[in-house]
């Protein structure tokens, strides 16, 4: 079986990779570019920790078809850091103690960006919506929110 | 494991690939093929994908609302002119798989999923389907009745009548997670009110038996007379009849049994 030529745009990069047809875009991005940042949990669409931002929308990477990114932009956590400096929600989750084990924090953190993206002020229910998808297991939730909404505007802290 | 995927600038050409491949398994948002993939279903060898810009169309301008079978419950959510739809689009998933999930896909989805088809039976919507030859209009209860007989045709779009008002059109979704979660039951109910009284009643129950289901005795409780505590009462205590629920890890057939007229009665009464 013949490999498939892809092209995307990976945190502001072009890579260019061949993936074997019915590839998902969690192993191309994983096994084929090496961001290691979306992480497999379930392969279902029910924990959320293979997020990732395609053209800006919250996506399953683990339930998309890698070569249906071709010529589209795909946002990893890998690409969330400014430079050296952490971005404001990867430092309200530090600040916050909004990560232990750290395994759903990937997925989390695409998720609030996703939200802040488009609503720089959401309310403490926006935010329990925009992560409803993505499951922890040992950090607790409200770690979690409070870091999202200190990152929207230090309107609550841990 | 390595599939073939085969994608096509438009439907009729993707409809006749499943036409003419019976074992070939249509792609739409993801949600349900890539699962199966991610779970090593080694059935699926060939994988058909249509790019055509009709199958994302949404057309909510007039009494009669078509959405394209690609249209995801993101879109629902985003046409104000879809707001009776926007109850059963927001229950399904977390934002991610609302992005990516679609309404001709949810056609397909089994038991826990599947939500927006009970709204959609509910509504009485039409699935236009593509076969290799010809496009068919098809009934959305004929239509689940032979879900399992569909492959080799493609679903292009349903459509369905906007509800007179938001009395008409009700919905709600027991789940165990809030606000995400597969449904214990889902319930939609339509009631077409003529002359103070109910005319056209359709109630479609989700998670009650292998495919999203009409209670048509409590249908029967309804026709014809007011909505009030009696009539209420006599549709919930009906609603059971007919239906054949499994056991799952959501809950057992047993408690859904015991459950799904108390929800009617809850959905009739416009109780939260």
């Amino acid at each position: 079986m013949s490999k498939i030529p892809l092209q995307f745009r990976h945190n502001g990069r072009d890579v260019a990779i061949f993936v074997d047809g019915g590839t998902n875009l969690l192993v191309a991005l994983r096994e084929l570019i090496g961001d290691m940042t979306p992480k497999f949990g379930c392969g279902q669409g029910g924990c959320g920790t293979c997020s990732v931002l395609i053209d800006g929308e919250l996506h399953l990477s683990c339930l998309t078809l890698a070569e249906t990114v071709a010529g589209r932009s795909v946002e990893t956590l890998d690409g969330m850091k400014q430079g050296p400096n952490l971005h404001p929600l990867q430092r309200a989750f530090a600040d916050n103690f909004a990560a232990q084990c750290g395994y759903c924090t990937p997925g989390m953190l695409m998720a609030a960006k996703a939200l802040l993206d488009r609503n720089p002020s959401p309310s403490r229910a926006d935010v329990i919506e925009a992560i409803s998808g993505n499951i922890c297991r040992c950090t607790g939730y409200e770690p979690i929110i409070n870091a999202i909404l200190a990152a929207a505007g230090g309107r609550a802290s841990a | 494991m390595t599939v073939t995927v085969k994608t096509f600038a438009n439907a009729s050409e993707a409809a006749g690939a499943l036409s003419s491949d019976r074992s070939a398994l249509y792609l739409g948002g993801g949600t349900l093929v890539m699962r199966a993939l991610n779970e090593g279903d080694v059935s699926i060898s060939t994988i058909v994908r249509a790019q055509d810009q009709a199958l994302t169309r949404v057309d909510a301008s007039g009494p009669r609302v078509t959405l394209g079978a690609g249209v995801t419950f993101a879109r629902v959510l985003a046409e104000r002119d879809l707001a009776f739809l926007h109850a059963p689009a927001r229950s399904i998933g977390g934002p991610a798989v609302r992005n990516m999930g679609t309404v001709g896909g949810n056609l397909f989805a089994p038991n826990p999923y599947g939500d927006f088809t009970v709204a959609l039976l509910a509504l009485d919507a039409t699935v236009a389907v593509q076969g290799g030859l010809s496009a068919r209009d098809i009934p959305i209860e004929e239509f689940l009745q032979s879900r399992e007989r569909q492959a080799g045709a493609l679903v292009l779009s349903v459509s369905c009548t906007r509800p007179a008002g938001t009395e008409a059109f009700r919905y709600r979704k027991i789940a165990r997670i809030k606000p995400k979660g597969g449904a214990v039951i889902t319930l939609a109910a339509h009631l077409p009110i003529s002359g103070g009284r109910i005319a056209g009643a359709r109630i479609a129950l989700g998670s009650m038996a292998p495919t999203q289901i009409r209670a048509r005795a409590a249908e029967r409780a309804l026709e014809g007379r007011s909505l009030d505590a009696a009539t209420i009462a006599a549709a919930a205590s009906a609603a059971v009849e007919g239906t054949s629920p499994s056991d799952n890890a959501l809950g057992s057939a047993w408690y859904r049994r015991e459950i799904v007229g108390v929800h009617l009665r809850r959905l009739l009464s416009g109780q939260e």
